[in-house]
């Protein structure tokens, strides 16, 4: 039986591979990356909260586990692709509003995107080693 | 026999097109983000100020009414957040047999891990 035209394989458009990655494309793909690699971390906030709940050793055994070098390097790439998120959410937010989408604007709040993330991912952790003493 | 040539032209048109809810999906998306802002800088916030606690203080702080009662709204806009998004994400890519149980999982998932949230948060507000 031949294939419904819905069914063959068709070349994405556009393409890809061949196609100059551009701030605005990127940052529209990493809020969707980032939604999902958050979701991933909403399972582990249940899974710590339940330790909390169960006791004091499950609970010391889910920290033994955030605190390793292992834990901190994805404890630091969840807090950059929450603060991504979050200033990317904000950012659609506004565009929803009906505002921002002159081209300037775009690439503004893009890159206004990019370094409030990284600014607040730095703060967030300094504020950590600062209260963890 | 092919069913659609016994049925008239407006009963083949019937039913296609908008299914008129997507409104409330992308606007829900909308509310839970709105909810989700507040929230989570608390969260991030809270997490953050108890960078040295230890169990005893931790736990105290999760039972004063006010954390209780931010956590299971942080869970709750959360995982309902993350429900819609997921819909999101795998009916635009997920075009196989295996979409029906993806859509399914993730709904069913959502629901059951806000449920565990929940449960965890009261268990340690109530808790003795």
């Amino acid at each position: 039986m031949a294939k419904s035209p819905a069914k063959r394989t068709r070349p994405f458009s556009p393409n890809i591979q061949i196609y100059r990655p551009q701030l605005t494309s990127v940052l529209s793909i990493v809020n969707r990356i980032t939604g999902v690699v958050l979701s991933g971390f909403a399972v582990v906030l249940v899974v710590w909260l339940s330790a909390a709940a169960a006791g004091p050793q499950p609970y010391a055994t889910v920290q033994a586990a955030i605190a390793s070098w292992a834990g901190q390097i994805v404890l630091l790439g969840c807090t950059f692709a929450f603060f991504l998120y979050l200033c990317g959410g904000i950012r659609h937010l506004i565009w929803d509003t009906g505002y921002g989408f002159e081209l300037r604007s775009i690439y503004a709040s893009g890159w206004a995107v990019m370094a409030a993330s990284v600014v607040l991912t730095v703060a967030a952790w300094i504020a950590s080693m600062f209260m963890g003493g | 026999m092919d069913r659609q040539r016994m049925r008239s032209p407006l009963a083949c048109a019937n039913g296609l097109g908008s299914a008129k809810e997507g409104v409330k999906q992308w606007w829900m998306e909308r509310v839970s983000a709105v909810a989700l802002l507040p929230l989570t800088l608390w969260f991030v916030a809270s997490i953050i100020a108890h960078t040295g606690s230890d169990y005893a203080i931790f736990i105290a702080w999760l039972r004063t009414p006010l954390a209780s009662m931010l956590m299971i709204l942080l869970v709750i806009a959360l995982f309902y957040h993350t429900a819609l998004g997921l819909q999101v994400v795998i009916e635009d890519y997920v075009h196989s047999e295996a979409k029906f149980a993806a859509l399914v999982a993730v709904r069913l998932g959502s629901f059951a891990l806000a449920a565990s949230g929940i449960l965890a948060t009261l268990r340690i507000a109530f808790g003795g």
